[in-house]
């Protein structure tokens, strides 16, 4: 449904833009109908201008996303709305997600005005009610408020029902449960797993990899604006390939495990021949010329739905 | 007992009248131990962390008393506290990184803390200089100015900056909460080195992220509204927590192993009582599901095994 | 100025500051709010009272009175006493003080008014463009807002006038605003700048809204009171500028105002020399009321709007 295609955006630093800055380099990946993926990646990795391109609120330098046909970056005007039908996004900060001088249902309001112009005032109420319900919000309680009469679980849950206002088929979720207390952050997790039974194509970004491994089918790492290793969630979770991978496992800190026996777990998993960069290990070019990013294939097959990149690209030394 | 604290109530003042956010708190920290303090936002452990080194503008101290050491701790008294902070309570305040002065090298700034305290820099600085390597950090850092650290190493900084002169007891606030996994884990593996090379004697961990503390702490105290809910030895809270609010919250934490194909964790439903008139009796009784008619009665904290109190009627038994 | 945008507090505030405080925050927002700090800012109602009185005396004035301020009929040089006519005296030809007062005053507030409102309607127009779409508009907008800001206004006047035969008010207050409006835009884009990369924002264009729209409806409100203060800022400064250019001589070449008292007083009739006072010292003491006032309400008002500074 949602095609990324060695999508790349760079930067142009220094004065006069003399310099480039690369935010996201050749990232590729799918995201299908009725399925989460999981975009993990630490602060600076670009997961926030992969989830921004998506949704068309910046430009794509190379490469191209598509969305069910439709060439993300080729549309203009009035095909942007209704690409916004289809796809539509939740942030991190409930707070600062809602214009503070206003009620919090304004919201409702815009999306109403833009695409729903001519709806009589009963149908558009039964509507609302209606989104309100299936994110498990009770009506009476978060109309007509403001924002800092709710609680964040609220306000993002409001945010999750505004999009369901649409005909939604992707939705990108970035950082959405980072700023909620942990006993509220379960429940908006598992809304988004209800909407993902429905259809919905969820783009799940975050930089915590229980979240991820909890709530997605495939996951994607991301280092430095590169895809080091992605896949099926549990392949990528139980048979780590890269040692950035490996690095972060270990060092989520669990609540049943010591950090010092998830790290003599996953060296005893690692293999004589751990440390050896499996991208070069299986590939071998016949040629190099020039960039060779463009030449190469991005990742290699680890194993059915389990793709690793350059160790190059994470904190091992390529050694082919 | 390195740390006594009985009875300690702080309540901010507002416009409306008294946030009761820390409403009688008793509990003790030994030698050698680290005690995490966890809750959600609003349950008072920024408020007991902060009061028992420094009262704020805002804050007002109503009861309750504080030993370290054997000494009474005038928390109350700005000038009082002079003398025993950074030498006897020393504190890591959250958001210590973007502390730290821009316009000054930080060995400069060091130095300037130190004279402030009427320690010689000279005299500290091999000190200094061993702990900046045991953190890790090279010498050269006292040279640069903060903005050429990294987060994690500005952290570190603060955490020798903090413990220079070995304090009895360290309160850490929050630090690990804005840094990326690998980094966190290294601040915290630097935290309990501190307290095993005897820099302190024990240390507060204030956070919000159980895993963390099961990883570094030897006990955990459980906030909930101000009030006290459960102290215990760190396996037992996790893995075998008695009250209910410990239990729900434990029980909705993703942890990488958890699918929600699988087990689909719940969270607990409502949100914490407002605290300017809060509710009588024990606090979490409207979101609790084991709640009856004795709960309208305040439930005391009391021990039920050895280093092992809660506050709940259903536990302790209705007639203690 | 202080940045006056996003005042209220969070709920889930990392920083121990506990929940409970935002939960109780007043629920009534806007207008009532406002009002209620209003009433309670000795700041603010001491300026309004002050410029309450001087409207009074701009509207009313002239009806009381009822001469016309340039008829030279009555007895020249006289001090101010209770004989209708003659509240503030007579000035060296005849004329009538305080009517010229009331009626200067009006001028004043007309210049004040026109000229700061132009200014400010072009200083936010540039602001908000420039601060919106960023990149080669705003490097554009740049350049304009510097280049106005530099050019010697004062040199300017003197050349166009010297073209024109006669100079109303209108043309006064125009010219005042076409050249004084770039500290506003400097100002407002900076804030908009902020407010661009909010969450908020992103969500309304992913709502399928347009760039003015945006602009209009969800940057501008959130900083109304920033441009309120702004207005006000530009409202005094018009009123100085235009006293200034009536006191060297390039004000309208009619009519009557402040600043032409004082350049009467001061050119033709000798007032500082013959001790006159009661011809200069009222149009002095009324601009510096005015724009004193004007001043000291933009300091009640940033009080009022962010709940940071009240020392309640």
């Amino acid at each position: 449904m949602l095609s990324l295609n060695r999508v790349s955006k760079f930067y142009k630093v220094g004065t006069f833009g003399g310099k480039e800055m690369t935010a996201v380099r050749d990232v590729s990946f799918d995201v299908n109908e009725g399925e989460v993926v999981s975009l993990i990646g630490e602060s600076g990795s670009g997961k926030t201008t992969i989830g921004k391109m998506v949704l068309k609120l910046i430009e794509i330098s190379r490469g191209s996303i598509v969305c069910d046909g439709t060439d993300v970056a080729a549309i203009q005007g009035a095909e942007v709305k209704a690409y916004y039908r289809h796809v539509q996004g939740v942030f991190q900060d409930p707070f600062s997600s809602y214009n503070p001088i206003f009620k919090a249902d304004r919201v409702f309001g815009m999306i109403r005005s833009e695409f729903f112009p001519g709806v009589p005032n009963s149908e558009w109420d039964a509507k609302v009610d209606a989104a309100l319900r299936s994110v498990s919000l009770d009506p009476g309680q978060v109309l007509n408020k403001y924002p800092h009469q709710l609680s964040g679980g609220q306000l993002q849950r409001l945010l999750v029902a505004r999009a369901l206002l649409l005909e939604l088929k992707i939705l990108v979720a970035d950082e959405i449960i980072s700023m909620l207390d942990a006993s509220t952050r379960i429940d908006v997790l598992n809304l988004l797993a209800e909407l993902k039974g429905r259809g919905m194509g969820i783009l799940f970004i975050t930089h915590d990899l229980s979240l991820g491994n909890y709530i997605s089918e495939k996951t994607v790492i991301l280092r430095r604006g590169t895809v080091v290793e992605m896949g099926d969630t549990d392949k990528v979770f139980g048979n780590p390939a890269h040692p950035y991978t490996k690095v972060l496992i270990s060092s989520v800190p669990q609540l049943h495990k010591k950090w010092a026996d998830v790290e003599a777990e996953i060296q005893a998993r690692g293999g004589d021949d751990a440390g050896t960069c499996l991208y070069h290990r299986f590939y071998r070019p016949t040629e190099f010329s020039g960039d060779t990013t463009d030449d190469r294939p991005a990742m290699i097959k680890v194993e059915d739905d389990h793709y690793v990149g350059c160790f190059e690209l994470g904190q091992g030394i390529c050694r082919v | 007992m390195s740390l006594q604290v009985s009875d300690l109530r702080v309540y901010y003042r507002s416009l409306a009248g008294d946030v009761q956010a820390l409403d009688g708190a008793t509990f003790s920290i030994a030698d050698k131990e680290i005690m995490g303090l966890a809750g959600e936002s609003g349950c008072g452990k920024s408020t007991l962390g902060n009061s028992l080194i420094r009262l704020d503008g805002r804050m007002k101290y109503v009861a309750g008393s504080v030993t370290l050491d054997g000494n009474k701790l005038p928390i109350w008294d700005q000038r009082g506290m002079n003398e025993f902070r950074f030498r006897d309570v020393s504190v890591i305040p959250q958001y210590a990184m973007s502390a730290m002065n821009p316009t000054r090298k930080i060995g400069k700034m060091t130095g300037e803390l130190l004279e402030s305290r009427g320690e010689s820099y000279q005299d500290i600085k091999p000190e200094l200089l061993r702990r900046l390597d045991l953190v890790g950090l090279q010498q050269d850092v006292l040279n640069r100015y903060p903005i050429e650290l990294s987060g994690g190493m500005k952290q570190r900084m603060v955490m020798v900056i903090s413990t220079l002169l070995n304090p009895s007891l360290l309160i850490a606030d929050e630090i690990t909460s804005a840094l990326d996994v690998s980094t966190q884990r290294a601040v915290a593996e630097t935290l309990v080195s501190f307290r095993d090379h005897g820099f302190v004697k024990s240390m507060m961990v204030i956070t919000h992220d159980l895993s963390i503390l099961y990883q570094t702490a030897d006990s955990i105290l459980v906030m909930y509204a101000g009030k006290l809910a459960e102290k215990a030895p760190t396996a037992t809270i996790i893995d075998k927590p008695r009250h209910p609010y410990t239990k729900m919250l434990i029980s909705s934490l993703p942890e990488v192993g958890i699918r929600y194909a699988n087990k689909k964790l719940a969270g607990i439903p409502g949100s914490p009582p407002a605290l300017l008139n809060p509710p009588a009796g024990c606090r979490f009784r409207a979101r609790c599901p084991l709640a009856f008619d004795k709960c309208v009665e305040e439930p005391p904290f009391i021990q039920i095994a050895p280093d092992h109190s809660v506050a709940c009627w259903k536990v302790t038994g209705s007639d203690a | 100025m202080t940045a006056l945008v996003n005042t209220e507090p969070k709920l889930e505030s990392p920083v121990g500051a506990p929940s409970a405080v935002a939960t109780v925050a007043p629920a009534r927002k806007g207008r009532g709010e406002f009002l209620y700090f209003a009433l309670r800012s000795k700041k603010f109602l001491l300026a309004m009272g002050i410029l309450l009185v001087l409207i009074a005396i701009a509207v009313l004035g002239p009806m009381i009175d009822g001469t016309d301020p340039v008829a030279t009929d009555l007895l020249p040089m006289q001090p101010p006493s209770t004989d209708p006519g003659y509240w503030l005296g007579t000035t060296s030809f005849g004329e009538d003080v305080f009517a010229q007062f009331a009626n200067g005053l009006r001028a004043t507030f007309f210049v004040g008014l026109l000229g700061g409102g132009l200014a400010a309607l072009i200083g936010m127009a540039v602001g908000f463009t420039a601060g919106y779409r960023g990149g080669w508009t705003d490097e554009i907008l740049n350049m304009l807002t510097n280049v106005v800001l530099v050019i010697p206004s004062l040199a300017v006047l003197i050349v166009i006038s010297s073209y024109l035969k006669a100079r109303g008010v209108l043309f006064e207050a125009v010219f005042i605003g076409a050249t004084s409006w770039p500290w506003a835009a400097r100002a407002i884009r900076a804030q908009t700048f902020s407010l661009r990369s909010r969450d908020f924002i992103d969500l309304a264009k992913l709502s399928g809204r347009k760039g003015w729209r945006i602009i209009v409806e969800e940057i501008a409100p959130n900083m109304s009171s920033y441009l309120f203060m702004t207005f006000i800022l530009l409202f005094g400064g018009a009123i100085l500028i235009a006293a200034s250019l009536d006191f060297i001589g390039l004000g309208p070449t009619g009519g009557m105002s402040l600043g032409l008292m004082m350049f009467n007083a001061v050119t033709y009739g000798a007032a500082l020399l013959l001790g006159y006072w009661w011809w200069f010292i009222p149009p002095g003491l009324g601009i510096m009321a005015t724009v004193g006032a004007l001043y000291v309400m933009n300091v009640g008002l940033d009080e009022i709007f962010n709940p940071k500074l009240r020392d309640i």
